[in-house]
């Protein structure tokens, strides 16, 4: 199981039949068993890391920082799922230390991003504050390097 | 003056390696496959790589002792203890070598010379009757057999032994084939040796790469320890090739030996490469976990891709090589080779590489990404195909 997960995390496009026989398993012990980690939510998605900067499209990405005030009985869940509930928000943890709720936005725009934390995030009743960071450029993301094209350079060597 | 005279019969007479024709073939060729390198395609660990560079920041720019920091030592020690439960006192019986061919090379010189027989089972690694012939000693070589799954058989081993005998190469996990020693076939080749004068020389630098159990060490059986060197390194294990780094394991009268070759021809192994090997030893176990995961699951993906090609290929449980039989095709491994390269553009490397014994045979290794070798298989399918007789 955790091998499936291990292949399946590096390359999302892996086949039923490939990782059965990378694994010596029969197709259908594979396909059940990716099968139970999708019901289980342990797999929740599938998707294709993109490094935006080479594409066209324009794209701004911030890490803001926010203070909330915890709710009676809720938590942060409740205040956390206020924010994260909006298309904008790519990701959103919960933090120990100085502030609470780590928020990934992207926009088109700096001023596009600039105006949902002013308009949406920082409005919020429970946000007490927020500082925005934005992203000048991105080294690395899900463990993979965006500027290393991994190519082969070994030298002949005659045994 | 005839400079060609100058050198030595016993090194104008190794013939060349026989693979160099290929390897200038695959450099005009644009998107040919490589499985013909011996090395791990990984780069080391960066934390190994990052030990390195804080080592020359930190100016630790000067030699070791002889045999290597006797921290390393200190480390190897309980590593060899931990992996192979086997003890050595790392300030007599422990040298760090430059890579295991250093080990290789000094341990046949210290221990053989004209007259002396050394005894090699093939097919294996070239280095070992190369050193051996230049020491001056004969090279006795044992064929191993694809039926035996290419391990060493007592009785093979019993019919080599001669009085002349000097030093047993014991290469296992081996390169080329694959093939792994159990722990009853190896008692069987120990109670061979345990009362011969020998010396027993086992090269383990693929022990960590090893996909059924865990890999027994020659050394670790108490009748023979005294008589074995054992030979390993970081290389493989750790991806380090470049940085050639290795040791050698025994007997403090073999060691201080050794190290007598080695203060001369080397003084001490490069002492980068020293504080990087302590790095992978100190906090690597996890990076050459991973690492032998996605061997294991392209080795399952190349013996495979042979065997639907419709060549035999027995399972190969160490190293990270594949040795399948060509005879369907009836070619030589050389034809066979060269064909492959030119036709599909595959370079593997032909078994009568490894002793004559490795004819029929051709090595292909899995140190290559999933995406190489699931095309490399698929030019070889295809080549196959229009080839078998």
């Amino acid at each position: 199981m955790e091998e499936i997960l291990e292949i399946l995390e590096k390359n999302g496009r892996a086949s039923v039949e490939e990782i059965a026989l990378m694994l010596d398993k029969s197709v259908e012990e594979v396909k059940a068993a990716i099968k139970k980690l999708e019901e289980d939510n342990v797999i929740v998605g599938y998707n294709t890391l993109i490094n935006w900067e080479k594409s066209n499209k324009e794209n701004v990405v911030a890490l803001i920082e926010v203070k909330v005030t915890p709710q009676r009985g809720q938590g942060f869940d409740k205040v956390a799922e206020r924010i994260y509930r909006y298309p904008q928000v790519k990701a959103c943890y919960l933090m120990s230390g100085g502030f609470d709720l780590t928020v990934i936005v992207e926009g088109k725009t700096m001023k596009e991003v600039a105006l949902f934390v002013a308009e949406k995030l920082a409005p919020l009743e429970s946000v007490l504050s927020t500082a925005t960071h934005f992203v000048l450029k991105k080294y690395k993301e899900e463990g993979v390097i965006f500027e290393e094209k991994g190519k082969d350079d070994r030298e002949a060597l005659i045994l | 003056m005839n400079i060609s005279e100058m050198i030595r019969p016993n090194v104008k007479n190794m013939p060349p390696s026989g693979i160099r024709k290929y390897f200038d073939l695959i450099n005009e060729m644009k998107d040919a496959i490589s499985l013909g390198i011996g090395e791990p395609d990984f780069v080391t660990p960066w934390s190994i790589r990052e030990a390195g560079i804080y080592s020359l920041e930190k100016e630790h720019t000067h030699y070791s002792s002889n045999p290597g920091f006797i921290e390393l030592r200190r480390q190897i020690s309980s590593y060899v203890e931990r992996k192979y439960n086997v003890v050595y006192d790392p300030a007599k019986e422990i040298i760090v070598t430059v890579g295991a061919s250093e080990g290789i090379d000094i341990a046949l010189r210290a221990l053989a010379g004209p007259g002396d027989e050394v005894v090699i089972p093939e097919p294996s690694f070239v280095a070992y009757k190369g050193c051996t012939t230049f020491t001056g000693a004969t090279p006795v070589i044992i064929e191993l057999k694809a039926e035996d799954d290419f391990r060493l058989k007592p009785e093979q081993l019993e019919r080599a032994l001669t009085d002349r005998t000097k030093v047993v190469i014991l290469p296992f996990p081996n390169n080329p084939t694959g093939a792994i020693m159990t722990r009853e076939d190896m008692q069987k080749i120990v109670d061979v040796l345990k009362d011969r004068d020998v010396i027993i020389i086992s090269d383990e630098i693929y022990a960590e790469l090893t996909y059924s159990g865990k890999h027994v060490s020659f050394a670790s059986f108490p009748e023979i320890k005294e008589k074995t060197i054992l030979i390993n390194g970081f290389s493989k294990a750790f991806a380090m090739t470049g940085w050639r780094i290795g040791y050698a394991c025994g007997h403090p009268v073999l060691i201080e030996a050794m190290n007598k070759i080695h203060q001369y021809a080397i003084m001490c192994s490069p002492t980068m490469s020293q504080y990087a090997a302590s790095e992978a030893l100190a906090a690597c176990d996890a990076d050459v976990d991973a690492m032998i995961r996605e061997y294991n699951r392209r080795r399952r993906v190349m013996v495979d891709g042979f065997r639907k090609a419709g060549l035999d290929c027995f399972e190969p449980l160490g190293a990270f090589y594949v040795f399948p039989s060509v005879e369907s095709t009836g070619m030589t491994s050389d034809d066979f080779c060269e064909q492959l390269l030119k036709e599909e553009r595959v370079l593997t490397v032909p078994g009568s590489a490894f002793g004559s014994c490795g004819e029929g045979f051709i090595r292909a290794t899995y140190a290559n990404s999933y995406e190489n070798i699931v095309e490399a298989m698929k030019r070889i399918g295809r080549f196959v195909k229009n080839h078998r007789k």
